[in-house]
């Protein structure tokens, strides 16, 4: 018999990591009871999945000390919030990326004893974490790289810099030439900020490993994503999504390996017939705004009101692996230049105009054989909101049901959302 | 003989069918556990069929084998058997209110529900007319004795208050004051359902519906006739009894 699921803690790390122990105990009971109903009680997982359970045991512990490890030899280890942020270039320097973006409501008051309340639950949540001391991963980083890609994100980086070191990386709002130009230059500027942490430059064969590294990442995502299109699904749309978070904190490398033997498995399964709902299941695609951990609310009335999520155009998902970058390039200048490239395509709202975006969102809609588009907002993010508009016209003229929602992290709207999603499902069996 | 029954936040709403026409309903207050009011309800039809709809059904499921249906459902089958045409439905209850289309044979194509706030639902009419000291009936009656009305400017219920309060205190009589309030309802009922689409006509259901002076602000604001049927609350009850039962 195998030890019941526990999320793992260890007051003596994070009180070296300067936590505040007290409070952060109770993180990990918590959490424990929040992935088992969510996630534990689903029936008949892959086995594979063993993987990523137990990187949510190693959250605050496991993975900690690994990071701690590598830093204690000097080398990088950066906070980023935005997919805009090449983690590449900090692979190629030995070190470790690890996406900070918050998705808790127990640090949303902490935040709001600075921070204005209407504001996007992701930064509030971010930034409560560190004014908190209740992570561990914002107390391992060396420095936070963020960005200039939405105004709450950009204004807010002000005041973090504050409690932690913080550089800003300028993403341009349009994609023409110029921007492009200026876009390399913030890219070099980060790869100096990067190397000066370990002292060392990256040299082209730094940056070309780690360019292979992240693309094999990024394609295993692909592959993992394209086996769970068939139907009937051989994975939940809640075990997808939290796969697509820990790519986020994750040892590329080890973490590629994890999801190739997944997706083994899955094709297995697919041969044997073997299905985690039937075929006649509604399948549902998320678009929008991240999710990042432990937001898992929407998927879970998802799926809990009888339906399955089958896609997540989003940056916790699709948006972060569907693109990769070129390797054939012979210097660093065309490394970084091809680098720039790929993360060009990626296709944020904070972009004008975007309608890349639409066509991708309806492109991914008939991959994934989805019968209908829930388009999740996080509250307050304006320029998902009004690119809802939008996608909402080409579902129209399309026939595909569409349902945009706004939510936040607490808990007050589930009741309203589990009536709308039920609906929405209904609508969509007529 | 089949029974709908509709769990709301302020009512609970049950009719009887039987036969192909409404035998009896029932309208009561939810209290502190609307499930026990449906329950009692329903002992009075041991051998009915039960189809429960509105925010308590999932709660009333576990106390009892049923259907359940969304409100969504249960407003489109019930407006669309008291008016056949049917295409652009209001429902305006105690605590939401929701616009939803159906395509030409009667499904639901899209529906919108308002967020988390009390604007433009029963609740906030309630706030207003007990502010102003008024019963619910005269509150609208008092807002038809007038065609003057101000501008109410917030539509947060605790804003709206007090400027309720300072018209007051500045002397502007209280029908005006009632008809200004109605006015911003309409005004944001209408806005709603502008968003959404409507057709030629807009069918408008829920407690709320009972209240003559908002239909006919309504009907100026969007300037299509408005449907209402003899008992408006009723209409997701009914929508849920005629609902096929799959157990
Ligand atoms: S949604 Fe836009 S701003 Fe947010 S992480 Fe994605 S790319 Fe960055
Ligand atoms: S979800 Fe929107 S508002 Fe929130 S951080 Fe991302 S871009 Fe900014």
């Amino acid at each position: 018999m195998s030890e019941p699921f526990k999320i793992k803690s260890d007051p003596e790390l994070w009180e070296k990591l300067g936590m505040d122990v007290s409070r952060f105990s109770g993180m990990p009971p918590m959490l424990t009871t929040a992935y088992t109903n969510i996630f534990l009680s689903q029936k008949n997982r892959p086995s594979e999945m063993a993987y990523f359970d137990n990187m949510i045991e190693n959250i605050h512990t496991g993975r900690i000390h690994e990071i701690m490890a590598v830093k204690e030899t000097g080398k990088p280890v950066i906070g980023t919030f935005c997919v805009y942020v090449p983690e590449e270039l900090i692979v190629a320097a030995g070190g470790i990326c690890v996406g900070l973006c918050g998705g808790a409501q127990g640090s949303i008051a902490d935040a709001e004893k600075i921070l204005p309340r209407n504001i996007c639950p992701m930064v509030k949540s971010a930034f409560g974490f560190k004014i908190g001391k209740i992570c561990p991963y914002f107390q391992a980083v060396d420095l936070v790289y963020g960005e200039t890609t939405c105004d709450a994100k950009k204004k807010t980086w002000e005041l973090l810099d504050r409690y932690v070191p913080t550089h800003v990386m300028e993403i341009p709002q349009m994609k023409r030439e110029r921007d492009k130009k200026l876009w390399v230059e913030e890219v070099k500027d980060f790869k100096a900020a990067v190397d000066k942490i370990s002292g060392t430059e990256t040299e082209f064969d730094d940056i070309a490993g780690a360019i292979k590294t992240i693309n094999a990442k990024r394609a295993a995502l692909q592959r993992l994503n394209n086996l769970r299109h068939f139907n009937p699904s051989p994975i939940s749309g809640r075990d997808m999504l939290l796969i697509e978070q820990i790519a986020f904190y994750d040892e590329p490398v080890r973490f590629t390996e994890k999801v190739h033997a997944l997706c083994n498995e899955l094709d297995k399964r697919i041969k044997d017939g073997v299905a985690v709902a039937p075929a006649s299941t509604p399948r549902i695609l998320v678009s929008g705004t991240p999710m990042a951990l432990p937001n898992w609310k929407l998927h879970n009335i998802i799926e809990s009101s009888g339906a399955i999520v089958v896609n997540e155009e989003s940056c916790i998902g699709t948006r972060y692996y569907k693109d990769l970058i070129d390797e054939g390039s012979t210097s660093v200048d065309q490394q970084l230049e091809r680098l720039t490239e790929r993360y060009m395509k990626i296709d944020c709202s904070c972009f004008t105009p975007n309608d890349e975006r639409i066509d991708q969102v309806i492109k991914e809609y008939e991959e994934s054989g989805a019968q209908g588009i829930i388009d999740y907002c996080l509250q307050f993010c304006h320029t998902y909101n009004i690119e809802a508009v939008k996608l909402r016209e080409a579902c129209e003229q399309r026939g595909i049901p569409f349902m945009a929602i706004e939510s936040d992290y607490s808990p007050d709207d589930v009741g309203q959302l589990q009536t709308r999603v039920e609906a929405f499902i209904e609508q969509i069996q007529g | 003989m089949k029974v709908g029954i509709d769990l709301g936040s302020r009512t609970v709403k049950a009719v009887l069918w039987h036969n192909d026409e409404i035998i009896s309903h029932q309208i009561t207050e939810s209290s502190f556990d609307p499930h026990r009011q449906a329950l009692a309800f329903l002992d009075q039809y041991p051998s009915a069929a039960v189809v429960a709809t509105g925010y308590g059904r999932h709660l009333l499921q576990q106390h009892r084998p049923l259907n359940v249906i969304t409100e969504i459902k249960a407003h489109a089958i019930g407006a669309r058997h008291l008016f056949a045409e049917c295409r652009t439905i209001l429902d305006v209850g105690g605590q939401d209110s929701k616009v939803i289309l159906l395509d030409e044979s009667g499904r639901v194509s899209s529906f919108q529900m308002n967020d988390k706030c009390a604007a433009g639902t029963g609740r906030f009419l309630e706030m207003m007319s007990v502010s102003l000291g008024y019963e619910l009936e005269e509150f609208g009656r008092a807002a038809a004795e007038t065609d003057e009305g101000t501008a109410i400017n917030s539509m947060c219920a605790v804003f709206a208050e007090s400027e309720v309060v300072s018209l007051k205190n500045r002397g502007v009589p209280p029908s005006v004051i009632a008809r200004s309030v109605h006015l911003a309802v309409a005004g944001r009922l209408a806005a709603m359902v502008s968003k959404s689409g409507y057709g030629d006509h807009l069918f408008f259901c829920g407690g709320v519906a009972n209240n003559q002076t908002l239909v006919k602000l309504l009907e100026i604001q969007l300037g299509v006739p408005v449907r209402v049927p003899p008992n408006p609350s009723i209409t997701g009850a009914l929508g849920a009894a005629l609902h096929p039962i799959r157990l």
